[in-house]
């Protein structure tokens, strides 16, 4: 029973200490006070409160899950909860306190006491394990002074500039705001408020864990639906007012955020809905698969076609600025099917993807410019190009190809790597300028004319990308079920067994890097005529990043991971563009995040799926 | 003329002189064994002769054609098939997928009938054919690497050290089962440290050291040698 206590009160320190440094990391660097700036519903909360009230939430609850799980009852998980929700508070509260002007000697007598609470306690574990004395008094000492210099120097630090704020800039007023609710002045009650606030939501948390499955998934969705509305109000304005008259919008919308009234109205029949689907769901599914297979496919059938209906309407159902970002998305997507074939069916780790983009890229540009580095006057049409920029991007994926057959791994990838800085060091050169621009870049790229009509909108452009994402779509399925595509799989799994099956290694591998730079190429080829201008820091080794990361979000090897991790990690960013200072924050967590508890990827391919089980299921077959 | 010559092949592991001047014969329908201790070169030939590795010197003829440097997957269609040292299943994928792979060369319509055979030599495999090879044990993954070695209908089947970290028990069957390959035509070079159980089914050896052939004569001859039962079977 002590053994029980002692475990259950670790674990809720733990989570609480875990997501109290959350909300202070995220408050010094200035998320906080900027997710303030965006509120979710009106005059209620904003998305920075929100983060605040979400990490007691979610330790709150995952407190309640461990514990219970180890069979605690309901009163130790709600007082689990209510710790969870202080511990969370308190290194916020105590960095108001040092940050206050009455307070301030408090931070200069902890910064002096602490290195002798932790030499004492050190002197004390070693006493306590029968040390000589001698040694205990002179590490007491020595710990104290070690401790003692970095500490005496922050406290001197802060004594000269006199302010937490010199150090820590986000620590600033606009952030005090926010974790006070509003109660810069009353610094007591805004502390009191912000603990209390904090232990409300760990102690939901921890009730949350109490609630039945199918209602807390209910409420899940309910509340998930409602936030992600509130939060990306703006997109849902939008798309909206594509579809709605003015006055409705009026009704739904205060500027760009959601309004109390149709805040709860949304909260309420998402819960419903959700309640139906969580009660439900089962049994629809069940009678899905119960269905012969002439049903089944009318079912598929209908699926499909809806969802083709709303990929063809897309544009005018979202708009001009959402069109745009999905032209970014489509670009993305269009590289992602690329890469894929190297990294997801033959398995070669291809960090210098950008090449081929910026190959396409210029190849359109200088082909088609009628500025003054377009020397063809026109001649040439996109339409014309587009084919070129296709075969100039293979072209350079299979000379880039030949000097790394031999590499492999990590090797491979930074080989690669390489590659992808050499063509923006050649894009910038003064060496190239007379043909691309070097600095400045190529201008004046007509946009592409489709039966005497000029393709200049983002909804136009949408269409050429969604019909190039097809046909690669289409391809790149074709050759994952092929002979080719069973080359590369066994390329992926083991080289050299590869070779003794009798599958040529280096070709293979030559044509997954050729047939991979194709995709990229057209989607930089686009990309030069949606923006009608390229310049060469368009081209670094992040858009190779990115490319890189959604497919490993989205689930390596599977197409419709693609679009989604496309849709996260290009579009998601693209709709939060007030926050971009966060972006590579953001983007890191989610990388680590996933890789921690979902390595497959949003949405798994088969093959993986089943790789990840084998290896788990060779790990206990080892194990026993 | 023999099935496979190696003639007097030098190899190196770039300034390492690792075969000297290795010479032997495989004949049509022989089990020949290559015995020899820990770097003798016994797996440096084989990878030599199945194109891994290219000699500097001498010549590797496999029926009447030089395939000394010949690449190593343009071998499988010729009719030599290698079971690599240390199994080499392709972890993830399944039993019939590995198998499905060591037929890759081929585009004739008797797969299936041969995986059948695989099956019918290996019931084990049947079992587990939609298992992930990975999950088998470490003697139903050398069955499987053998059966998919035999995927491609080699004429010629190159044996990396079958026995090596299996249970005693499991290598009886191993063996016994290289036998029945045998006996159905296929001609099988083995290189093994289990001296004794190689020179049991083989029809002839040739013992390996320091990168030359030391000793070469019928198995059961080799079996009786004094030195080859001193050094290699341990029998004083």
């Amino acid at each position: 029973m002590n053994m029980l206590r002692s475990q259950n009160l670790r674990i809720v320190v733990i989570l609480g200490l875990l997501s109290g440094a959350f909300i202070l990391y995220t408050g010094a660097v200035g998320m906080i006070a900027a997710f303030h700036e965006r509120e979710v519903v009106n005059d209620v909360f904003s998305l920075g409160q929100l983060l605040l009230m979400l990490a007691p939430f979610v330790a709150g609850f995952s407190a309640a899950n461990r514990l219970g799980d180890a069979g605690a009852g309901p009163t130790i998980l709600l007082v689990s909860g209510v710790v969870v929700g202080f511990l969370t508070a308190l290194p916020t509260i105590i960095l108001l306190l040092f940050n206050s002007d009455e307070y301030r000697g408090l931070l200069d007598l902890t910064l002096r006491v602490i290195p002798f609470v932790v030499a004492t306690y050190f002197a004390w574990q070693m006493y306590r394990n029968g040390r000589d004395r001698q040694l205990v008094l002179g590490s007491w000492l020595a710990i104290a002074v070690l401790i003692g210099i970095v500490t005496f120097s922050f406290a001197l630090i802060f004594e000269i500039k006199g302010d937490l704020r010199t150090v820590l800039v986000n620590i600033n007023r606009d952030w005090v705001e926010v974790v006070t609710f509003d109660n810069r002045r009353e610094l007591m009650t805004g502390i009191v408020t912000l603990a209390f606030a904090s232990v409300v939501a760990g102690l939901i948390g921890g009730i949350f864990y109490l609630i039945p499955s199918v209602p807390r998934r209910a409420l899940l969705y309910g509340l998930g639906l409602t936030l992600l509305v509130g939060a990306f109000g703006e997109t849902v304005r939008l798309i909206l007012q594509e579809n709605l008259d003015r006055d409705t919008m009026r009704e739904i919308f205060q500027r760009d955020t959601l309004r109390q009234r149709p805040a709860l109205m949304l909260f309420i029949i998402s819960t419903v809905v959700g309640f139906l689907w969580a009660k439900f769901g089962q049994d629809v599914q069940t009678s899905f698969s119960n269905m012969d297979s002439s049903q089944r496919r009318v079912v598929n059938g209908v699926g499909m076609l809806v969802f083709a209906g709303i990929l063809l309407m897309l544009p005018w159902l979202i708009g001009r600025t959402l069109s745009d970002v999905a032209v970014t998305i489509g670009i993305f997507v269009l590289m992602g099917l690329g890469l894929n074939i190297a990294i997801g069916l033959a398995g070669l780790l291809d960090l210098g993807y950008v090449t081929n983009y910026a190959v396409g890229a210029y190849i359109l540009a200088v082909l088609t410019s009628i500025g003054p580095l377009g020397r063809l006057d026109g001649v040439f049409t996109f339409w014309m190009v587009i084919p070129v920029a296709l075969l100039a991007a293979m072209f350079a994926g299979f000379v880039f190809a030949v000097p790394v057959l031999r590499m492999r791994g990590d090797y491979l990838a930074i080989a690669t790597l390489g590659f992808g800085e050499i063509i923006g060091k050649l894009a910038i050169s003064d060496w190239l300028k007379p043909l691309i621009g070097g600095a400045q870049g190529v201008q004046a790229i007509p946009k592409p004319i489709f039966l005497g009509t000029e393709l200049k909108n983002p909804e136009q452009l949408y269409y050429i990308v969604l019909v190039a994402s097809l046909v690669t779509l289409f391809v790149s399925v074709r050759l994952n079920n092929s002979r080719t595509g069973r080359q590369w799989m066994a390329i992926r799994e083991d080289e050299d067994v590869a070779t003794a099956m009798g599958i040529d290694t280096a070709r293979a591998k030559l044509l997954a890097f050729t047939l991979s730079a194709a995709t990229g190429g057209v989607a930089g080829a686009i990309f030069a005529a949606k923006v009608g201008t390229v310049f060469p820091n368009s081209f670094t080794v992040f858009i190779s990043i990115n490319v890189l990361s959604l497919i490993i979000v989205g689930g390596i090897a599977s197409n419709p991971g693609i679009v989604v991790g496309a849709v996260v990690l290009i579009g998601m960013p693209e709709l939060l563009r007030e926050f971009s200072d966060f972006r590579f924050l953001m983007y890191g967590a989610l990388l680590v995040l996933m890789m921690i508890n979902r390595p497959q990827g949003f949405i798994p391919s088969k093959l993986v799926t089943h790789e990840v089980r084998a290896s788990v299921k060779a790990k206990l077959a080892t194990a026993d | 003329m023999g099935l496979l010559e190696v003639n007097e092949i030098h190899t190196y592991y770039g300034n390492i002189h690792a075969l000297k001047g290795v010479s032997f014969e495989v004949d049509s329908g022989e089990i020949i064994a290559l015995i020899g201790s820990n770097g003798a070169g016994k797996t440096t030939t084989l990878r030599t002769i199945s194109g891994l590795m290219e000699p500097r010197e001498g010549r590797v003829v496999y029926d009447g054609e030089d395939i000394s440097s010949a690449r190593a997957d343009t071998l499988v269609s010729k009719g030599i098939s290698m079971v690599p040292e240390g199994r080499g299943v392709f972890a993830k994928l399944t039993v019939e997928e590995n198998l499905d792979m060591g037929a890759y060369t081929r585009r004739d319509s008797g797969i299936k009938d041969d995986l059948k055979g695989a099956f019918e030599l290996f019931p084990r495999l049947q079992e587990r054919r939609r298992q992930v090879a990975g999950t088998l044990s470490g003697g139903e993954q050398q069955m499987l690497a053998i059966a998919r070695a035999l995927m491609s209908k080699p004429r010629l089947l190159l044996l990396d050290e079958p026995s090596m970290g299996l249970a005693p028990v499991l290598v009886d069957g191993v063996f016994d089962t290289i036998q029945r390959i045998a006996n159905e035509g296929v001609t099988i070079l083995l290189v093994e440290q289990n001296a004794h159980m190689a020179l049991q089914i083989a029809d002839r050896g040739y013992v390996l050291q320091s990168g030359e052939v030391a000793i070469s004569d019928t198995a059961a001859n080799l079996q009786q040698n004094e030195t080859v039962q001193k050094t290699y079977l341990g029998i004083d």
